[in-house]
């Protein structure tokens, strides 16, 4: 049983964040970066990030494991078929792997590769019915395997999305297809974070809410127009500028929005790109 | 129908550039109705190609360039011409290009990309509704093809991308998802929203297609 399944089945508020494998071969930077990390549960793996094309997430999952760091691994649709995903989670499994994170996955368009074809032969509600299938020791094709994984796997959603109705029947078929938890996509929003976890009570999944450390009002300004689910609001643009010192406003929203989710959420998720040394600081 | 376009007349050139003598074929269907290779178009090339000082030894428009016997006969009413020449450059889609290619042991220059099967809006506007997948969800969907037109072809609702019910990938364009829930809705069913749909069958696209009316695929 994971540290991450273990903490939410006793209902311990969990802290999660998240590291980037480099774009080479170089581990040592993402290894240190983890090191630092201080009072995390688990450390999320990002797979390809904004379709920006970076070295095998379960590569650098599998060395954390080894080096006795939780992760959750996540896997997208978009660069791998069907027998791709199967065989990874077979993979991931094999390096002790256990908390997944199963997603869509961010289009081609967005990154570094816009000419590739991207794949979505499934989406994630069936990423999550395959792993549950290969949990019970079948695979796709409804053959047995010899060696059966074992996963708590995880899903995303972006509470603030709209139409409402239309975002949470999703959530609702996540859930029936065994998503044990959610990370959600950034939380700027008080009010549509209770919405949902409102109608979230009845599943009893828990919720992770996604914490981003915002650096200044430009970096709030390029999230709105290039990073799809994240839309951070006029009213915290213009805190960023009015504020002299940007950081420190960045971090008294990243410490409001951890004070909102201690509230209503069963952990956050921290993502704070580079400034890793301020977890301690965002969590006191 | 298939809509294409004029290839960049720069590729074109470099296309061309070992041959002086061209025998021109469009096509009457598609081509002709998206104004990519009808006999306005022939006349055009045949006019640049003047330009370039290359020789038009002929032209013809055959009725449906995919139909490959058919285009195998009308090449043959113009068998000096086309013997004459020393490549075909064909304005129709990569189906019509390879009509040619097979009935003419000349070498054969496409002039058009082909794009999508494409629906009309109006003159000069096409949409891409139906990418031939061969395992149809319509009648679950409202009769709106989240396949094609949700930019990652899910099949169980929206991306976390979904902005205001607007689409990550082009902000103009209404999301796939929205537009099959707010037709239930108003159709007061649940359709595709009262299963989990499971993956889709891709081996009833195989590729290359083959179909025959009375043996079945």
């Amino acid at each position: 049983m994971s540290r991450l399944s273990e903490q939410l089945s006793r209902g311990q508020f969990v802290v999660t964040a998240e590291i980037a494998p480099p774009k080479g071969t170089n581990l040592a930077p993402a290894l240190a970066a983890v090191a630092k990390f201080e009072g995390i549960t688990a450390v999320n793996v990002t797979d390809n990030q904004g379709a920006n094309m970076r070295l095998s997430a379960l590569a650098l999952a599998a060395q954390l494991q080894k080096a006795g760091t939780e992760t959750i691994l996540q896997l997208t649709c978009r660069d791998r078929n069907r027998m791709a995903l199967q065989s990874d989670l077979l993979g991931a499994s094999a390096f002790g792997i256990e908390n997944l994170l199963l997603l869509s996955g961010d289009h081609s368009k967005f990154g570094d590769h816009p000419d590739s074809r991207p794949v979505f032969d499934l989406d994630s509600v069936q990423l999550l019915d395959m792993t549950a299938g290969l949990m019970m020791g079948i695979d796709m094709a409804g053959k047995p395997l010899n060696g059966v994984p074992k996963f708590f796997p995880g899903a995303a959603v972006n509470p603030a999305a709209e139409p409402f109705e239309l975002m949470f029947q999703k959530v609702a078929k996540k859930v029936d297809s065994g998503a044990r938890f959610f990370q959600t996509q950034s939380i700027f929003d008080r009010n549509a974070l209770e919405r949902f976890m409102s109608a979230m009570k009845p599943l009893r999944v828990p919720v992770i809410a996604g914490v981003l450390l915002i650096r200044n009002a430009r970096m709030a300004r390029f999230l709105n127009e290039n990073i799809p689910g994240v839309q951070v609001p006029d009213a915290l643009i213009e805190r960023f500028d009015r504020t002299a010192d940007p950081l420190a406003e960045g971090l008294a929203i990243a410490r409001e929005t951890v004070d909102l989710a201690r509230g209503l959420c069963q952990g956050v998720h921290l993502m704070t790109l580079g400034h890793e040394g301020m977890i301690p600081a965002i969590l006191k | 129908m298939i809509i294409s376009q004029l290839k960049p007349l720069d590729e074109l050139q470099q296309a061309l550039a070992e041959f002086d003598k061209l025998f021109l074929v469009g096509c009457a269907a598609c081509a002709t109705a998206c104004k990519s290779g009808g006999e306005e178009e022939i006349f055009k090339l045949q006019e640049w190609l003047v330009t370039l000082e290359k020789d038009v030894t002929g032209s013809v428009v055959i009725d449906e360039a995919c139909h490959i016997m058919r285009a195998a006969r009308d090449l043959r009413h113009h068998k000096n011409a086309v013997q004459s020449a020393e490549a075909v450059m064909v304005l129709a889609c990569g189906s019509g290009v390879q009509s040619i290619s097979s009935n003419v042991d000349k070498r054969v220059v496409g002039g058009l990309n082909s794009m999508f099967l494409g629906n009309v809006r109006r003159f000069g506007h096409y949409e891409e509704m139906c990418s031939l997948c061969g395992d149809c969800i319509l009648n679950e969907t409202a009769g709106i093809c989240p396949v094609t037109t949700c930019a990652k072809g899910l099949l169980n609702g929206p991306c976390g991308g979904m902005k205001d019910g607007h689409c990550e990938v082009d902000a103009d364009i209404e999301c796939a998802w929205r537009l099959i829930y707010e037709r239930l809705q108003s159709q007061q069913r649940q359709g595709v929203f009262a299963r989990r749909v499971p993956p889709k069958n891709w081996s009833r696209r195989r590729q290359p297609g083959r179909y025959q009316l009375n043996k079945g695929s």
